[in-house]
């Protein structure tokens, strides 16, 4: 133990000196230093108590204050964390090269129901049903009545649907917000739009995502919330109006169970119009056929996805090629003599041309028998080649989802009977807007043109394919098929059109081909000394039935529609009728008697 | 001679008992804690309703029990408050030993009502938390501890009370009840640092309470999600933090208005722990900050009347009482406000629950008790011109 000192030590000395007990004064001692450290210690916690209530005050201060500031702030509506990425609504919407719309959107509402929040579910059951007729009460009361506490009615409402479903009343019926895509045209244009269906679905929004056509190619460019400016396409609403009306026309005459139009502009690439028929209306989509052949479909884009043998309309190529080779030239003659017999093939003209043609008069009068012998004269080694320059031997670049399954069918082999067949346009099976861009691309001026659905403002400066005076050749040849060959029925006054028919026999699907089915094909250009357009029609399985037997060939069945569409549309393109100086004023005198 | 032994005036020391109390109770405090119970019952009146109808009882069920155990607590308030310091050491320490007994015994007997910390004795008719009387008699012991190793040749009793802290801790750690642990802890450390302290040892203390922190963070999945919750900027809706937090934007500064408030459905703890909640949504700020001021009134005063007290024990004790009274309060409040991270803290005398009124109204009787007027000496200070 430790000692204490006895510090007073003076008053020890004299207490003890005088008898008296120092112990007293030794505790009177420790009282007082007890009394000091006491006194200190009462001072210091005087100081840390005052910390103390200072510290409280500042805390409930603050409570004070952040109750302020809560009190002080608007609620937010409670909403579940979003964890994925937000729906994006507000799909971009597409016009046409003018601006017009033909694809944009509508705020309607979805219908769902929340079961257990339902008052009376046996009437709104039957009321549902009543308000849709393809909902059944039996379905919607076995649902209501299960388990479930969320469930989809209907995806898009109009308001008069919404406004009879709010008057039910019942209070677990509810309306979320919903974007619908809308095609304000109907039915024009559909196969290029596509179609769109509901992504991801939420309550509060929905994604809309593209399906088809130019929705589902541009699907990403079209959801960007960072580009809501329209897409704009190369189509001309007005034409493709005229267009259709045009060729659903001609199919119901010419009584083909399909047909499709493509207008391309031969300096761009811009598909000015691209029509398919049978069509749909891409605002109530139809599910895709499960059975059957699907090119039967109204959703196969017959200008896209159909790839025919196209006949005829391919021996404008080999007539290309043999001129700007310089193997030939218009009136080079050639011998058409028939049958041409090459190994076990024979190869026939539909009339016997006599002994020899032209260059010019094989592509007028159609021969099969001289285009072979061109073909035999280029050689199957450059004219794969030239082929492949006009992109006929690959998927078309169009802008459609459905682009890369219009790939073309070329033999495996391209033997010398290959290639006498395809100059004459067999054995290579090709989308009508293949021909259209190869068309363009030897009619322009001689340079490769893609098929776009985007407007463009300047021409495509794509590779040569032909020389310009190929070309110009190339205009002059076809402009005469018209005035005096397979085609004369297509001649429009005023606009010099030029073209090449083409008439082929069906494949079956077991191989050999049918006599009476044929995919009659009018590839025409306009005005044909200068083209500025390209129009392929195609009819599938035309019978024209005015005359004593019926006629398949596109001379009386594909031309003559082009002919009405070139003379719909060639005004609304802009293109003034060239009217040849008149021969003299005649006055049609009317007998007087 | 037997006028002597038997004619003499009766000696009494001083006046009365119930008139002394009377003059010498801090009756500011005591006002402000029986307006406290009074808003308890008037919030239980809006908050409890709804659990009532859920657990199939009448409506008020929970009321009457608040308004009956508010009867205790008040009997209990009067009966503590007019206990001399030495007794209220006594009584103190006796209890923190039944207490710590009771708190020990709870892994046997304890029942957890599914909540998944084992803290309550099922009685049939109420259930008692341990933990609720084991706070006021750990702060006496402690006082008590601090008090004797301040004196001349005195036990170590600041290191006895470190010990008894931390075994006190250390037990409500593992029920788990971080909440309470803290409290204690808290508690202690106000004491400690009152009862003079070195800052530097004080300072590594709050290192040990962080290290501490950090292991139950660690440790316990429990203890991480809530500071997860606390730290995330956004609140989730769906938990209590979410609906309190739009209860009192609701609620604004004059509140939705009486019984039409709609977070007491949603809150599974409106009557307890969110309970100022619901009086933000009904009452609005002006409510609030009525509760708030009571409750700084009570933990201030307390504070500042101690300031005279020349008893180190008393003035300890006080302290410690008062921190626990006055953290309780911030902790309910500040969760409410998101300045804490989620805890289960109740708030005293407002929110529901029968033990922790009365064990509430021990404490303050207590802290009543000891912040009562006495001679201080005062006189001899000035008589002896020792005043230091």
């Amino acid at each position: 133990m430790t000692r204490i000192p006895l510090r007073p030590l003076a008053r020890i000395l004299n207490a003890r000196a005088s008898g008296e007990n120092p112990d007293l004064i030794e505790r009177e001692n420790i009282a007082r230093r007890h009394e000091a450290m006491r006194d200190k210690q009462r001072h210091q916690a005087e100081g840390r108590l005052v910390v103390m209530a200072v510290v409280f005050t500042v805390a409930f201060s603050v409570v004070g204050m952040q109750n302020f500031k809560l009190a002080a702030t608007e609620p937010t509506e409670p909403r579940a964390a979003v964890s994925t990425s937000p729906i994006a609504a507000q799909r971009a919407d597409i016009t046409d090269r003018n601006g017009r719309v033909l694809a944009t959107n509508l705020l309607t509402y979805s219908l769902y129901a929340q079961p257990h929040l339902m008052t009376d579910k046996e009437r709104s059951a039957s009321e549902l049903a009543a308000i849709f007729p393809d909902l059944k009460e039996e379905d919607l009361l076995r649902r209501f009545n299960s388990s479930i506490k969320f469930m989809w009615i209907k995806k898009k409402l109009s308001p008069e649907q919404k406004q009879a479903v709010h008057d039910i009343g019942d209070p677990g019926l509810l309306f979320g917000p919903r974007e619908m895509r809308l095609y304000p045209n109907g039915r024009l244009a559909a196969h290029v739009l596509g179609g769109t269906s509901f992504g991801r679905e939420g309550v509060h929004s929905a994604e809309v995502i593209g399906t088809a056509g130019i929705e589902r190619a541009f699907d990403e460019r079209l959801r960007d919330p960072a580009r809501p400016d329209p897409l704009k396409l190369s189509i001309d609403l007005t034409v493709q109006s005229a267009v259709r009306q045009v060729l659903y026309g001609g199919m119901k005459i010419m009584n083909a169970k399909g047909a499709t139009a493509v207008l391309m502009d031969v300096r761009t690439g811009e598909v000015i119009s691209l029509t398919s028929l049978p069509d749909f209306d891409p605002n109530d989509r139809p599910q895709p056929a499960l059975q059957g052949d699907p090119s039967d479909s109204p959703l196969f884009n017959r200008a896209v996805q159909g790839v025919y043998e196209l006949g005829s309309t391919f021996k404008v190529f080999a007539a290309a090629q043999a001129l700007d080779l310089g193997l030939a030239n218009p009136d080079t003659l050639y011998a058409t003599k028939g049958p041409l017999t090459w190994g076990r093939y024979r190869i026939r003209d539909f009339h016997d041309y006599g002994p020899e043609l032209s260059v010019t008069d094989i592509i007028v009068k159609s021969s099969n028998i001289g285009t072979a012998r061109i073909a035999m004269q280029i050689t199957g080694a450059r004219q794969k080649p030239f082929l492949a320059s006009l992109g006929l031997l690959e998927a078309t670049p169009i802008e459609l989802s459905e682009a890369p399954s219009g790939r073309p069918l070329t033999p495996e082999r391209w033997s010398e009977i290959s290639t006498m067949t395809i100059s004459y346009g067999h054995g290579i099976s090709t989308s009508p807007v293949h021909l259209a861009a190869a068309y363009a691309s030897i009619l322009n001026g001689g340079t490769r043109v893609k098929p776009t659905l985007l407007r463009r403002d300047a021409p495509q400066k794509g590779d040569r394919v032909v020389s310009q005076k190929t070309s110009a050749a190339m205009g002059g040849i076809l402009r005469q098929v018209v005035s005096r060959g397979t085609a004369s029925q297509g001649d429009v006054e005023g606009y010099a059109v030029g073209g090449k028919t083409g008439t082929a026999d069906k494949p079956k699907p077991r191989g050999g081909y049918y006599k009476d089915r044929v995919i009659a094909t009018f590839a025409s250009a306009f005005p044909s000394h200068d083209p500025k357009y390209v129009l392929i029609v195609t009819l599938d399985e035309p019978t024209e039935t005015s005359g004593t037997k019926p006629r398949r060939t596109a001379g009386w069945t594909a031309v003559p529609v082009a002919a009405e569409i070139i003379r719909r549309a060639a005004p609304l393109l802009g293109l003034r009728p060239e009217i040849e100086p008149d021969k003299a004023f005649e006055v049609t005198r009317v007998s007087s008697n | 001679m037997t006028e002597m032994a038997f004619g003499t005036v009766p000696v009494q020391s001083g006046e009365p008992v119930i008139p002394r109390w009377w003059r010498t109770i801090d009756r500011w405090s005591l006002t402000c804690i029986l307006v406290l119970m009074g808003a308890g019952l008037l919030l239980g009146l809006a908050s409890s309703p709804p659990l009532a109808s859920r657990n199939g009882l009448d409506p008020f069920h929970y009321v009457t029990r608040q308004a009956f155990f508010s009867g205790l607590a008040m009997v209990a308030i009067l009966l503590a408050s007019m206990m001399p310091p030495a007794m209220v050491r006594r009584v103190g320490v006796i209890g923190f030993l039944a207490a710590f007994a009771a708190l020990a015994l709870l892994p046997f007997f304890g029942t957890d009502f599914g909540k998944g910390a084992t803290r309550w004795y099922s009685l049939g008719f109420a259930s008692v938390q341990p933990s609720e009387f084991l706070k006021p008699g750990f702060v006496i012991l402690t006082a008590w501890l601090i008090a004797a190793g301040q004196e001349i040749n005195g036990p170590p009793g600041r290191t006895f009370s470190f010990a008894v802290a931390i075994i006190v801790v250390s037990f409500l750690a593992l029920q788990p009840d971080f909440g309470q642990a803290s409290l204690i802890l808290a508690a202690w450390g106000v004491m400690y640092f009152v009862g003079g302290a070195s800052i530097v040892l004080l300072s590594g203390l709050a290192g040990l309470v962080a290290l501490a922190g950090t292991f139950a963070y660690n440790g316990s999945e429990h203890f991480a999600r809530r500071i997860d919750g606390f730290l995330s900027p956004d609140v989730d809706p769906r938990t209590q933090i979410g609906y309190a937090t739009n209860a009192i934007q609701e609620g604004g500064f004059f509140g939705v208005g009486v019984g039409e408030g709609s977070v007491k459905w949603s809150l599974p703890d409106a009557h307890t722990d969110f309970i100022i909640a619901v009086a933000a949504e009904e009452y609005g700020l002006i409510m609030v900050l009525f509760i708030v001021f009571l409750y700084l009134v009570i933990t201030v005063r307390s504070l500042v009347r101690l300031m005279r007290e020349r008893d180190p024990f008393t003035r300890l004790a006080g302290t410690g009482l008062a921190t626990l009274f006055g953290l309780q309060a911030f902790i309910n409040l500040g969760v409410a406000v998101r300045i804490l991270p989620a805890k289960g803290m109740t708030l005293p005398f407002v929110s529901y629950g029968g033990s922790s009124l009365i064990a509430g109204g021990l404490a303050v009787g207590m802290l009543l008790a000891l912040t009562r007027s006495r001679p201080q000496g005062e006189l001899g200070d000035i008589l002896l011109t020792r005043g230091r």
